[in-house]
């Protein structure tokens, strides 16, 4: 008597794919949007070129791409980079970024925030405090509302 | 620039009759009153406008015809006619299912453009045969709420901002009530729904779109701190400035050139378009208040030690005169080409004229 002998196989329907009035975003696949080249920045790393290495992260973000593997491989890059610099210079990294780049850069800092690691919050909460004195609360405001992440 | 306080409750919308004499405003709730007196003196409350049963979301006053149309969250749209120093209440067929948002009269007053959270516009005109008012729907391709409207000075063409990202320019030209329109730089073919402009990357909620006095650009606030420029005379392109600011959640053209808009940092900006790719920050619209640092007493310095564990002389407030995010402008004096004055409203429950020099 306690067990449910008819199927509750109906739970696990999703009705928001049958409903026609709901909202789909504009999706344009970019095929070229593959990330920044890993290689090159570790090895701009390694020559010591922190400021290249920073533009060569932040180069074509995968935010058009709905492959969760590229968005990944993108963010341990430029994860990497942020680690590797010294808080000393990081202000003046920030300064040399446009408006788009301190936004994208912002996307990226959230980003890393979701998923804390030993020493990755530290910095770049270093990197939060610079960034958002150059981008203000707007930048924050856009790495909310941007439909299409990082 | 002048504040008067309307109580706590925040101001929802706001507008103002003909002579400037009367302001009509909803405390958040589900009742339009109307103040009368003058700038700089006391408001006092004549009537009270209690039709609808949602709440109030949008006023707007045709100063030529001294008609109020409201809208509110209940679905409905009423009509407002003095008549012998009463309010009179006239039902509009909207046709709604869901809440109306925002609602503006056209510029010669002969309709109405109403947005709702039912992914349409309803543009409403009055037909004298059966002493009604009838709707027609905009409804492809809009998907989702209509936040705000703009009417284009020459009475056909209505802007919209909606919650889909978008910012649109149709065409609400009623071919029972007027002649056809002459081409305008967004277009010559103008059906009855036609879309002249959208524009998909807005980045965010389109909060408020306003045109400029000519009508040949289009400015707009969108949820993610940007303000956006769409000019006719440049093939439609569109300029997007990002700010540092919170997001702003209404604009209003000043001048051809120069445009204001405020929003939740509770103060208004003013930016200038100079033309395509020049949509530039001039300055804040505000005067810091002046902190007034008195020789404070030993008393004084006890007394605030004991009371808020501080010897400075605190200030809570904001350093702006609205203490809240400000929701709504509105012309107030001096015409479109070139806005003399100008009003806010906010969640403060405060109004504040602000002086615009050009």
């Amino acid at each position: 008597m306690a067990k449910n002998t008819l199927s509750s196989r109906f739970r696990k329907v999703d009705i928001d794919e049958f409903d026609e009035n709901q909202f789909v975003d504009d999706h344009d696949e970019a095929a070229d949007q593959q990330g920044p080249d890993a290689a090159e920045a570790d090895n701009l790393i390694r020559q010591g070129d922190m400021m290249a290495a920073l533009h060569v992260a932040l180069r074509n973000p995968p935010i058009n791409s709905k492959n969760p593997a590229i968005k990944e491989r993108a963010q341990t890059v430029v994860l990497r980079v942020l680690t590797s610099f010294r808080s000393s210079d990081i202000e003046s990294a920030v300064k040399s970024l446009d408006k788009n780049g301190v936004d994208l850069l912002m996307k990226y800092i959230y980003r890393g925030f979701e998923k804390p690691t030993d020493n990755s919050s530290a910095i770049l909460l270093q990197w939060h405090e610079k960034a958002f004195a150059v981008g203000g609360l707007g930048s924050i405001v856009r790495v909310m509302t941007a439909r299409k992440t990082v | 620039m002048s504040l008067y306080s309307f109580g706590l409750e925040p101001l929802s919308c706001h507008a103002w009759n003909k002579d400037r004499t009367q302001i009509a405003v909803s405390p958040n709730n589900n009742v339009v009153h109307i103040y009368q007196g003058s700038q700089g003196k006391e408001w006092i409350k004549i009537h009270e406008l209690t039709e609808h049963s949602g709440r109030i979301t949008g006023i707007d006053w045709a100063p030529e015809s001294n008609r109020i149309v409201t809208c509110a969250s209940d679905r409905n749209a009423y009509v407002w006619t003095l008549k012998d120093g009463v309010w009179k209440p006239t039902l509009v067929l909207v046709r709604i299912n869901r809440a109306a948002t925002c609602v503006k009269w056209s510029p010669l007053e002969n309709k109405f453009a109403l947005g709702s959270g039912a992914k349409l516009i309803s543009v409403c005109y009055f037909e004298k045969e059966n002493d009604w008012w009838l709707s027609k729907h905009i409804k492809k391709p809009i998907n989702s709420t209509v936040l705000s409207l703009d009417w284009h000075p020459n009475n056909m063409l209505l802007a919209a901002g909606s919650a889909d990202l978008h910012c649109r320019i149709f065409s609400a030209y009623i071919k029972d009530i007027e002649d056809r329109p002459g081409p305008t730089p967004w277009g010559s073919k103008m059906p009855f729904g036609e879309v002249l402009l959208e524009h998909k990357e807005c980045g965010g909620w389109v909060h408020s779109v306003s045109f400029s006095p000519s009508g040949d650009t289009l400015a707009w606030v969108s949820h993610n701190s940007a303000i956006g420029v769409a000019d006719a005379t440049q093939g439609k392109e569109v300029t997007q400035l990002t700010t540092g600011h919170l997001p702003l959640l209404s604009v209003l053209y000043v001048c051809e050139t120069e445009i204001v808009a405020a929003g939740h940092d509770c103060c208004p900006y003013q930016f200038s378009y100079k033309g395509l790719g020049c949509l530039e920050f001039v300055k804040k619209v505000d005067i810091p208040k002046q902190t007034s640092k008195g020789n404070m007493s030993a008393m004084q310095h006890f007394r605030n030690l004991d009371k808020k564990a501080t010897i400075e002389d605190e200030d809570t407030g904001l350093g702006c005169l609205h203490q809240n995010s400000i929701t709504q402008l509105c012309l107030l004096e001096g015409g479109k080409e070139k806005v003399e004055k100008f009003s806010s409203v906010g969640l403060d429950g405060a109004m504040v004229v602000w002086e615009f020099k050009h």
